[in-house]
């Protein structure tokens, strides 16, 4: 689904605010997985992710989506943006925003209108299609961003640190969506977080990245009972032992010198 | 169930305070058309004392402007011959070169905008030709279009452009980077990027622009009636009046175009509330 080799990224090369944010960084995820990624802050996961999305252009190495080496953004890639606010389009209607990519799907208004209103009621938010952004709480501006994505149908979702603007009951709501909408949907989910245990919570597989120039240092297999519950999940050994396990493997190569 | 909850809090908060600025607005209110009253009643003590046939009195004023303009038949709003004559072309020449100015203004402008090299190279001419007063180019528009309506239409057309353009191609600039990344993501064509998030984007400085514009054709069309050539119009009016030493009628003249400078800004701002309502309430904070 989506193989990364050797993947290098250097901002200002060549100037004395030169930056390697990632390098040499080999990742491959399969179709049907949700895959975290977590590294410490500031590690360069939005610049993996934004690589993936097409959105800038690796200085070295290559990222494949579906066999197919990513230049733009693949047909049938979707991202969700951390800042909600800032992705909506407050100018327009919830509805609107959510149908708005749709439109170079081929479906008439009808058509766009209708799924629309489906991945609104799939997150919970029947009736708020006629509202505008800034009249929803934070969390239901990520669940309406949420919903454009899943409109649109991909078989690839990035998320980007989605639930880092949230509160914390707001988090568990809109990771559990994720645990639903994924069953739904054949996609494949990246969820990049800084929070090890939403992404021993969330994932099917952890991949831990080091710290700038990042790299991969962990990769886990998380074998958790499904479905995932927020109380017994979250105590059971398994859980309690990955997290740590990831802890370790973060905190190991965060060290500050 | 849960999001309906996440509805119904900020718009309870929301209720209490909304009556209080209502109650607010209406003293406000009142006290504007108090503050107005007090200032005619001084400015007719003053002029009643002064007795100087150069400053009529505020109710010999309105009464001019009645019998001039406002005393013909019901059916035409009042409109008499003299207004139908003369206010009307004016508001006419206004409106098209409102209609022109604005419309090239906000082409330009997004063409401006959307580039940034294009609007690096441009932008100190752009400043230029938006810091020469209009009134100075007279000349310059005599001799090309000679006197008369085209020319009056290209001068307001040209005076108002900057304004409007500039605030448009600054609006357009100032597109959020992560819309731009979304309509990447999502692949949006350059029609839709343009029209469904550029646009919109540019719209609160585009209209700070057109209110801009809006006051200046006013002040660039009365001009534009004082050259010669000129046959009609509220401009024509007050050089004709002078002229003839009726000075009731040029200050009708005078006060009527502060009445119409203030209601054509009242009409912008309905509209501008209209349009930016998602602006506005999304500049406040969320509760």
């Amino acid at each position: 689904m989506l193989e990364i080799d050797n993947l290098s990224h250097v901002y200002g090369a060549g100037t004395p605010n030169e930056h390697r944010a990632i390098e040499g960084l080999n990742l491959s995820v399969a179709e049907g997985e949700l895959l975290c990624i977590v590294g410490p802050s500031g590690c360069g996961k939005s610049t993996l992710l934004r690589s993936i999305a097409g959105l800038i252009s690796p200085t070295g190495g290559q990222v494949k989506v579906e066999g197919n080496l990513v230049r733009q953004t693949p047909d049938n890639l979707a991202v969700v943006f951390q800042d909600y606010s800032r992705s909506l389009f407050p100018w327009m209607s919830v509805a609107d925003n959510v149908a708005l990519p749709l439109r170079r799907r081929g479906m008439d208004k009808k058509a766009r209108r209708e799924a629309a209103m489906e991945a609104l009621e799939s997150v919970g938010l029947s009736g708020a299609e006629r509202k505008y952004p800034f009249q929803l709480s934070g969390g239901m501006q990520q669940r309406v961003a949420i919903a454009r994505a899943l409109a649109y149908r991909p078989t690839l979702m990035l998320m980007d640190e989605p639930f880092g603007s949230v509160d914390a009951q707001t988090r568990e709501d809109l990771e559990d969506l994720v645990l639903k909408v994924r069953g739904h949907h054949q996609m494949t989910i990246v969820l990049i977080t800084h929070d090890i245990d939403e992404s021993v919570y969330v994932g099917d597989r952890v991949v831990v990245l080091s710290k700038a120039p990042a790299h991969v240092v962990g990769d886990l297999k998380v074998d958790l009972p499904e479905p995932r519950d927020q109380i017994t999940t979250r105590e059971h050994p398994d859980f309690v032992h990955l997290r740590a396990e990831v802890g370790r493997l973060v905190r190991g190569h965060a060290a500050v010198v | 169930m849960k999001a309906t909850a996440e509805v119904a809090a900020p718009a309870r908060v929301a209720r209490r305070p909304r009556a209080a600025a209502r109650r607010r607005g209406v003293r406000t209110t009142a006290f504007r058309w108090l503050v107005l009253a007090v200032l005619v009643l001084l400015w007719e003590v003053a002029t009643r004392v002064a007795g100087s046939a150069f400053f009529p009195t505020p109710g010999t004023i309105v009464t001019r402007m009645q019998a001039m303009w406002f005393s013909g038949p019901p059916q035409r709003l009042f409109l008499s011959d003299v207004a139908v004559q003369n206010i009307l072309p004016s508001l006419g020449r206004m409106a098209v070169g409102f209609a022109g100015g604005a419309l090239a203004g906000v082409v330009l402008g997004l063409a401006v905008g959307l580039s940034a090299r294009v609007y690096d190279y441009l932008d100190g001419v752009l400043q230029f030709l938006r810091a020469v007063p209009p009134p100075a180019l007279v000349t310059v528009f005599l001799v090309v279009f000679g006197f008369g309506l085209r020319m009056q239409l290209a001068f307001i057309m040209f005076s108002i452009v900057w304004p409007v353009l500039l605030n448009t191609a600054d609006g357009a600039r100032a597109v959020e980077p992560l819309h731009l990344q979304t309509c990447q993501v999502f692949r949006l064509s350059r029609a839709e990027r343009l029209w469904l998030v550029v646009l919109p984007s540019a719209l609160p400085k585009m209209f700070a622009g057109l209110r801009l514009a809006l006051s200046l054709s006013l002040i660039v069309m009365v001009f534009s009636e004082l050259l010669p050539g000129t046959t009609n119009g509220i401009g024509f009016q007050l050089t004709e009046a002078y002229s003839m030493f009726d000075l009731p009628a040029m200050w009708a003249a005078i006060v009527l175009l502060g009445v119409l400078g203030y209601l054509l800004n009242e009409v912008f701002l309905v509209v501008e509330r209209r349009v930016l309502g998602w602006h506005r309430a999304a500049q406040e904070p969320v509760g």
